[in-house]
């Protein structure tokens, strides 16, 4: 009965996916459709016993790799998710896209998609599948991560949060971003998604010397050289690569601060 | 060796290389990602400063602009014997919040000290504060060895002041290891200093423990939730320790209800259940009776219960802004279990320079003192020594954690424990409210200044944290007593009624003051006749002539000159008391004295819960 590390894990973030369904009022779960919130999916499956008590999201931008959408729809319908499709369509109208600028088409068609969402539906908290390894900023984040009304971020003066007592109470027009896997490296998800059985895009697996490791938008997620064809080698590639997840993000380049600012102002 | 990263963080004061010395081991570790200390190169030459191992961790535009970390962050790397999760904390004082933050879930920690400042505040805070959050395992990195020349003299003179410090907080530090971050000697490589036989860092922290997993501990599983999603209800939370089996029979603290547990829940892919699990594990269970079972409660073995008290005696570093004082009332988070609870006492306040306690009467930022906190529920807790989990807290005011601490024990033990019981008696209600409720029936001419003193009175109570209430003409004339005039029937049905309002409410609880003339006698003992121990006569004692020389409403005048008929002291009589249980004579004195009289004598009969107590 001894636990190893991915069982630490996955109890953790079933706590924490349990605290914010009691905790919260109205809550609702983003699903990029990539392999983190699959797992992420799947957790709250394995903490609801089989129910997903709560809307699961999706801020379609348009600029999807298409085997992306059609894995979304699959899986829903397979696992019976109370999927909500959401999207910028002002922005899109005006043709938005990474012409304008990778960190401004990131916040018209992302940021204020996901805004848009919230706003119409009313959620309290939204549960979203980041890590604390993906990026330096992310690595300061909080589980239970308080948004003011704009929905941005005050990286300068978080809460104090420990002993698993997370931020619960907060003032009226606020609301939380609740990180489940902030604990999870990108091996971690991996490895888990093995022991599991989890499914995710075929667009993780290499073809022609060259697979994704991060799936974004189309415009701005590269592929890397990479001969990992299933979910055991890409375990055994990440073992040894140093080569960071994101590399392939191209949003994340425009400036030092790049990437602090989109989350700033309310992205993921 | 486990496979599960061992959790370390870096401490120390601001400025002493906390973060260069986490940026140098991740770099010696080749835990960096390709390009990161070009990248890093490549901002530093843009700020024309040079290169900064720092910033691998202080990410933030803030912090790399300010050239100190703001916010705790973590990253995992390997040792090549084992895997790490490296926990770099602020060492600024303002930012001592986001060192709890990444402390709290460390199992040891690595505290920096500058080797040419030497140990400094933050330096002592915060290997007080690890002490209190309950680490033991403390490794002394001596860092910046380089600017001092990797002096022996020196270094040994910075290790014998904090091996000092420590010890009087009962702390042997693992190893004091000489560093220099920015070079990277004995961080990973022996380096210079021939004199030093000693570990590296990597050594060090290859040599810490990790934290064994508290399953040989009474099992203790605070309910986070009860689901109703199919025709199954099941209990969700997680084992803070000890072990679950089917068949076991579980108490639920407080409540003291009982049940056996007939399934272990999960979902794998599909449904299917286990037979047993164990600390660490969210689980989800149902039991083999419909008891009521709500978040918060405890569940544990019958022959190891938590200890029971509305009043602990507790440790707290307060991180509010505005100072904690005595009489506070704080939100408490136990687990999973919230309290309403109240700052009884501060009873010392420790200064972390020299480890001297204060008697304080606030606890300002960033201190931390011993203090007693009185609860209306009772609260379900272990001794910190006992059971950490079940031990720990956090404290919230408004919206947000102002403070944490750990339960040393409760406080006046013996009076604490009350019979969990399903029934809520009188004598529980008075063990929650911290006093007995009653009735404290003020009686007297108009213009006594019965009601004046009431209310004076119910505020003063209240401020203490009583429940109390005032009962008077104005708010029992409008409604229920509407229908009522001023003849002597209607005087004696009028009191009649508000004697019977009164004890009801006595009986919920409550301490219920009420300001009537009640000129008759029989009136009066009637309504003590309904629950004699509860009713307390105080004879507000104003002579006639007095309370016509006030005359506040103008009413004597008017009595006078016959406007008003049967009119008590003028026009119809008012017969003292006896033998009132208090006679409180108003004459000469302040409505402030007459209330202080009032308050020491109800604080002696109502607020003294010893009989209370040893019935229980």
């Amino acid at each position: 009965m001894t636990m190893n590390h991915l069982d630490q894990l996955e109890a953790q973030s079933i706590y924490i996916l349990r605290e914010a369904f009691n905790r919260l009022d109205k809550i609702a779960m983003l699903w990029s459709i990539g392999k983190d919130s699959n797992v992420m999916l799947w957790l709250a499956r394995k903490a609801f016993f089989g129910h997903v008590p709560f809307p699961v999201l999706h801020v379609d931008t348009h600029h999807k790799i298409p085997e992306m959408i059609e894995f979304r729809d699959r899986v829903a319908k397979e696992w019976n998710l109370p999927l909500i499709v959401g999207e910028n369509r002002a922005a899109l109208d005006a043709g938005m896209g990474p012409h304008q600028g990778r960190v401004n088409c990131c916040t018209a068609l992302k940021t204020e998609g996901l805004k848009a969402l919230l706003a119409q539906h009313g959620y309290t908290g939204v549960i979203a599948g980041i890590r604390r390894d993906e990026e330096g900023t992310r690595a300061k984040e909080r589980v239970f991560s308080p948004r003011n009304a704009q929905a941005e971020w005050d990286v300068r003066d978080q809460p104090p949060e420990f002993w698993d007592q997370f931020k619960t109470d907060f003032a009226p027009g606020t609301s939380l971003r609740i990180h489940p896997l902030l604990a999870w490296t990108e091996l971690d998800v991996w490895r888990y998604i093995a022991r599991e059985n989890i499914p995710v895009v075929d667009l993780y697996f290499a073809k022609d010397g060259k697979r994704y490791r991060s799936l974004g938008c189309a415009p701005c997620t590269g592929s890397v050289a990479s001969t990992a064809s299933n979910v055991e080698e890409i375990i055994e590639e990440l073992e040894t690569t140093r080569i960071s997840e994101r590399s392939g993000r191209a949003q994340d380049k425009e400036s030092e601060d790049a990437f602090e600012r989109l989350r700033a102002g309310g992205y993921m | 060796m486990s496979n599960t990263p061992l959790k370390i963080v870096v401490v120390g004061h601001v400025d002493h290389g906390k973060s260069t010395l986490v940026g140098r081991v991740l770099h010696e570790t080749g835990a960096l990602p390709e390009g990161k200390v070009e990248a890093l190169r490549e901002v530093c030459d843009k700020r024309g400063m040079p290169f900064e191992w720092a910033f691998v961790m202080d990410a933030l535009q803030a912090e790399r602009d300010q050239g100190i970390t703001i916010d705790t962050s973590q990253l995992y790397f390997h040792t090549g014997e084992r895997p790490v999760l490296i926990i770099d904390a602020p060492g600024h004082k303002e930012f001592l919040k986001n060192m709890i933050t990444g402390a709290a879930s460390a199992e040891a920690a690595v505290l920096v000290i500058d080797a040419h400042e030497g140990v400094q505040e933050q330096s002592r805070r915060h290997g007080y504060l690890l002490h209190l959050l309950g680490l033991t395992q403390i490794a002394v990195a001596v860092n910046k060895m380089d600017l001092v020349n990797w002096d022996e003299a020196r270094f040994k003179e910075v290790e014998a002041e904090i091996r000092a410090y420590l010890a009087g907080i009962g702390v042997i530090p693992t190893h004091v290891i000489p560093v220099s971050a920015r070079s990277g000697e004995f961080v990973r490589e022996k380096g210079q200093a021939g004199w030093y036989k000693g570990p590296t860092v990597i050594e060090a922290l290859n040599g810490f423990n990790g934290a064994a997993q508290a399953t040989d501990q009474a099992l203790r599983l605070p309910v986070q939730d009860v689901y109703k999603f199919d025709q199954r209800r099941i209990i969700a939370g997680r084992i803070e320790s000890g072990r679950l089996k089917v068949g076991d029979r579980l108490v639920f603290s407080p409540s003291g209800k009982s049940a056996r547990v007939a399934t272990i829940e999960d979902w794998a892919g599909e449904h299917v259940t286990t037979l047993a699990s164990a600390a660490g594990r969210s689980v989800g269970f149902t039991l083999d009776e419909p008891i009521f079972v709500e978040r918060g409660q405890v569940a544990h073995l019958a022959d190891n219960s938590p200890v029971l008290a509305h009043e602990i005696r507790a440790r707290v570093f307060w991180l509010g802004r505005e100072p904690l004082v005595k009489g506070d009332r704080l939100k408490l988070k136990l687990a999973t279990a919230e309290y309403s609870v109240e700052v009884a006492a501060i009873e010392r306040v420790v200064d972390v320079a020299d480890l001297a306690s204060h008697e304080a009467e606030v606890v300002q930022k960033n201190a931390v003192a011993e203090v007693v906190l009185r609860s209306r529920a009772a609260i379900a807790f272990d001794a910190f020594g006992a059971n950490a989990r079940l031990g720990r807290f956090v404290l919230v005011h408004g919206f947000d954690i102002v403070g944490g601490g750990i339960i040393a024990e409760a406080a006046a033990a013996s009076r604490n424990i009350y019979a969990v019981d399903h029934k809520v008696t009188v004598d529980t209600r008075a063990v929650a409210n911290g006093h007995k409720g009653g009735v404290v029936w003020l009686t007297g001419l108009s213009g006594a200044g019965k009601s004046t003193i009431a209310m004076e009175l119910e505020r003063r109570l209240f401020q203490k944290g009583w429940q109390a209430s005032v009962l008077d003409g104005d708010n029992v004339r409008h409604g229920l007593c509407s229908d009522l005039g001023f003849s002597p029937d209607d005087r004696a049905e009028n009191i009649r009624r508000v004697g019977e309002v009164a004890h009801l409410m006595a009986k919920a609880g409550l301490l219920v003051v009420t300001a009537f003339i009640s000129p008759y006698r029989t009136d009066r003992d009637r309504v003590r006749a309904i629950d004699p121990d509860a009713f307390h006569e105080v004879y507000v004692a104003t002579d006639l002539n007095e309370c016509e020389r006030r005359d506040p409403k103008g009413l004597y005048k008017k009595a006078r000159k016959g406007e008003i008929p049967e009119f008590t002291g003028i026009s119809a009589p008012y017969e003292p008391p006896a033998e009132p249980e208090l006679h409180l004579d108003t004459t000469g004195k302040s409505i402030d004295e007459s209330v202080a009289e009032l308050v020491a004598y109800i604080e002696a009969r109502f607020g003294n819960l010893a009989l209370v107590q040893a019935s229980a």
